[in-house]
């Protein structure tokens, strides 16, 4: 290990070639405020890097670009299983479907439920997620071993399994919480909001997981001088999170939260499973069930892709407005 | 700050390119499901049926109808496959879209008939059917169930209705007596939940649909009104309204807390009972191979579920599994008397000794109904006038995006009043019915 002191932005650097978000290249020293200086530009050969691409760009145009184009397409169109099997035309509908969706009371009511409970899962799974990372930092190996074990073991679980098994914790008639709680044959399924906190801890559990490894290998890759230094200064645990390690953890923090709030958005199996396909009537759905319900169930693919194209265009539009918010603060991914 | 321009520009120019494509796009792929004009009269029959529990008995009866056949038709081999029943809507969708997959023949639920006619799938049999010699002992729900717009798609393969299930043991004990009408059916609920307070005095399910809709049938509602083309719901007519009230009160701490049963369906509502957790509970003739597996086995009877008048039956669900032919199959004649073959009396009747399934024919459920005495207050039932669904492709939809659960699960919960809900559910209805015809 080279000896780097803190001022160097090469520190920075490092927890940023870990996150993958861009290659390592050579440095010679930059600017000492901490951002990174901008790479030389390379203009040799036009094509050339494009052929670099070309197999790359193939596999993503091919699993990416084309059934999204297809999404895109099918939610022009009155398309459902009459139209697939070949018992009636399909017809071109133009926004048709569009307008149906956004003329559909039920589509706003989800739309809010989900865009409010993806919000609480990441807020959550952040929370957790980072706790439990600076936790690990601080405990001995034999503890940290069996949290990150623990960890892994909720990671690696299906989403089914793992939904299944909260269920049946919380069940009213044989489950242990009811019983440790004293909460008799208190049902969380039934209540709008105690269902949903039930799928909350469930999606936070299954996906802490990532947030905790990931911010734990960044923090493993600040140097103990920084955070030694902070101590010497008398800072407190949070102080320390907040002012130091936060900022040089930022790029990781980044893409976890985007990763989170994509996959937080698009919950479907915990929803499906815990709640039974919505809830009562329907108050527990999400805009991935509420999707599933028109396309798969009901057959209205035309109607189910309208949604995932609104579903897509929202992440997307979250996903650019954060990154951009980002860039203003004058950081660079 | 400018290396984000290229980015953005590729953005851009992702974005027109893509534009570009949708602007000249052709429309999105369907299948070529004309159907066939070949007839071969040798080769190979595939077949499909739906996969129970313990199938054993099932596959022998089918096994045998396939010998006789294949011995009387000289070149033709029938293959047949198990398809499970919970995931039949994937395979069938992927049947009807490639027909080169698809079977010559295969079982569906009768209440997916007209949306697989509408699908383009299933072959109109109309004419053998009528040609049929054993067609005419058919009984008229079961002949409705495969029949859409006048025209025939299928044979009736077995029916299965729903009938009141109680404990035997709890009622001598609490003395109490067999209801005899709905109102008798709420007290003895009510009474049975007050002496044994672990117990649900009658289970029911908030998502059990056609547990429910006898309750508004024997108040003389219906589902809906009309002929063919032209549905119009019905769920929201005073007289369905007081059948929804009539089943949705029966949610309550004093039965069955809603907390627990409004997420309940037909098969948890049938659990129970058989787990000897309730008092009573609606289950269909095909649930009394589970029941007997249950805990209560010798200590329940069946009846037919009690009207609102005393000596009525409330008009029960007349549900079960026709036979068709896809209508993409290259030997017709041979597909089609398969078909009679298996939903033949003759094999209705074993079918009934191997798995109890209820026969389609009056004369054979007579028969049966002699031959095992648990099977009587299931035929009662049956005499005594079933409903059926609106025979529209509409209904698949209507189903499938849980109408009807929403609207007694809205009642039960006290999200709205009964009015409001069924009021939703029609204008739902109403509007499948508008768009599937």
């Amino acid at each position: 290990m080279t000896h780097v002191t803190p001022q160097e932005p090469g520190v920075v650097e490092r927890g940023r070639v870990r996150t993958g978000t861009r290659p390592p290249h050579p440095r010679d020293g930059g600017p000492a405020n901490g951002t990174p200086p901008r790479p030389r530009p390379r203009r040799r050969g036009g094509a050339t890097p494009w052929l670099y691409l070309a197999p790359a760009l193939v596999v993503v145009g091919g699993l990416l670009v084309y059934p999204v184009y297809q999404l895109g397409l099918i939610s022009f169109f009155e398309y459902t299983q009459a139209q697939v099997s070949g018992g009636e035309p399909t017809t071109f509908q133009g926004l048709g479907n569009y307008a149906e969706l956004f003329g559909d009371p039920q589509f706003w009511q989800v739309l809010l439920a989900t865009v409010v409970f993806a919000a609480a899962c990441v807020v959550s799974t952040l929370a957790v997620g980072c706790a439990l990372a600076v936790l690990l930092t601080r405990v001995r190996a034999v503890p940290r071993l069996a949290l990150m074990l623990a960890a892994l073991g909720a990671w690696a679980t299906p989403a089914i399994t793992g939904s299944t098994v909260w269920l049946f914790l919380f069940d009213p008639d044989f489950g242990p919480v009811n019983r440790v709680l004293g909460l008799g044959e208190y049902s969380w399924t039934y209540g709008r909001f105690s269902a949903f906190f039930l799928v909350l801890l469930q999606v936070v559990w299954c996906s802490f997981p990532f947030v905790m490894v990931t911010v734990y290998a960044g923090i493993r890759a600040v140097p103990a001088e920084v955070l030694e230094a902070a101590q010497l200064d008398g800072a407190s645990q949070w102080r320390i999170w907040r002012s130091v390690l936060a900022p040089m953890l930022r790029p990781i923090l980044v893409v976890v939260t985007i990763q989170s709030v994509i996959w937080d958005f698009k919950v479907f199996t915990q929803i499906y499973v815990m709640t039974g396909g919505g809830g009562i009537a329907g108050q527990n759905l999400v805009l991935n069930v509420y999707a599933y319900q028109k396309a798969f169930a009901s057959s209205q693919y035309s109607l189910g892709s309208a949604i995932g194209v609104v579903m897509l265009l929202i992440l997307l539009a979250v996903t650019l407005v954060y990154l951009r918010l980002l860039r203003r603060q004058g950081e660079e991914l | 700050m400018n290396t984000r321009k290229p980015s953005v520009r590729f953005l851009g120019a992702t974005t027109v390119a893509a534009a570009t494509l949708i602007v000249s796009a052709c429309a999105p792929q369907t299948s070529d499901n004309s159907s066939s004009d070949k007839d071969e009269k040798t080769g190979t029959l595939r077949v499909w049926l739906f996969q129970e529990v313990g199938n054993k008995p099932k596959e022998k009866v089918v096994d045998s109808v396939v010998a006789a056949f294949e011995k009387q038709n000289k070149g033709t081999r029938v293959a047949v496959e198990y398809i499970p029943v919970e995931t039949r809507a994937q395979r069938v969708k992927a049947a009807f879209n490639d027909p080169k997959s698809a079977p010559d023949v295969m079982e569906f639920g009768n209440t997916d008939t007209a949306g697989y006619v509408k699908d383009g799938g299933l072959l109109d049999v109309t004419r053998d059917f009528g040609d049929w010699s054993e067609a005419k002992d058919t009984d008229p729900t079961a002949r409705q169930s495969v029949t859409v717009d006048g025209k025939v798609y299928g044979s009736p393969f077995y029916v299965g209705v729903r009938a009141l299930y109680y404990r035997t043991d709890v009622f001598d004990e609490l003395g109490l007596d067999v209801p005899k009408t709905m109102g008798d059916l709420a007290t003895a609920a009510r009474k049975i939940r007050a002496a044994r307070p672990e117990l649900y005095g009658i289970a029911v399910g908030g998502a059990y649909t056609y547990g429910a809709m006898p309750f508004v049938w024997a108040n003389g509602g219906e589902l809906a009104t009309g002929k063919g083309g032209s549905y119009a719901s019905a769920i929201d007519s005073p007289e369905a309204q007081k059948g929804i009230k009539a089943y949705t009160s029966l949610f309550s701490d004093d039965n069955c807390p809603a907390a627990k049963c409004a997420g309940m369906g037909g098969n948890d509502t049938v659990t129970a009972f058989a787990a000897g957790k309730a008092g009573m509970a609606i289950g269909g003739d095909f649930s009394y191979a589970a029941v007997e597996a249950g805990k209560v086995k010798g200590k329940y009877k069946v009846v037919p579920l009690p009207g609102t008048s005393e000596g009525s039956v409330a008009p029960a669900f007349a549900g079960g599994n026709n036979i068709g032919v896809l209508k993409s199959t290259s030997r017709r004649t041979l597909a089609v008397a398969l078909m009679q073959q298996l939903a033949s009396k003759k094999t209705q009747s074993s079918m009934f000794e191997a798995m109890g399934f209820l026969p389609t024919f009056a004369d054979v459920r007579g028969q049966a109904a002699a031959k095992k005495p648990y099977v009587k207050p299931f035929v009662q039932t049956l005499a005594a006038g079933t409903k059926f669904v609106p025979a529209s492709p509409a209904w698949a939809q209507i189903d499938s995006s849980l109408v009807l659960p929403t609207m007694f699960q809205e009642v039960i919960s006290g999200k709205k009043d009964v009015a409001a809900a069924s009021a939703d559910a029609a204008k739902k209805m109403n509007d499948a019915f508008g768009s599937a015809g």
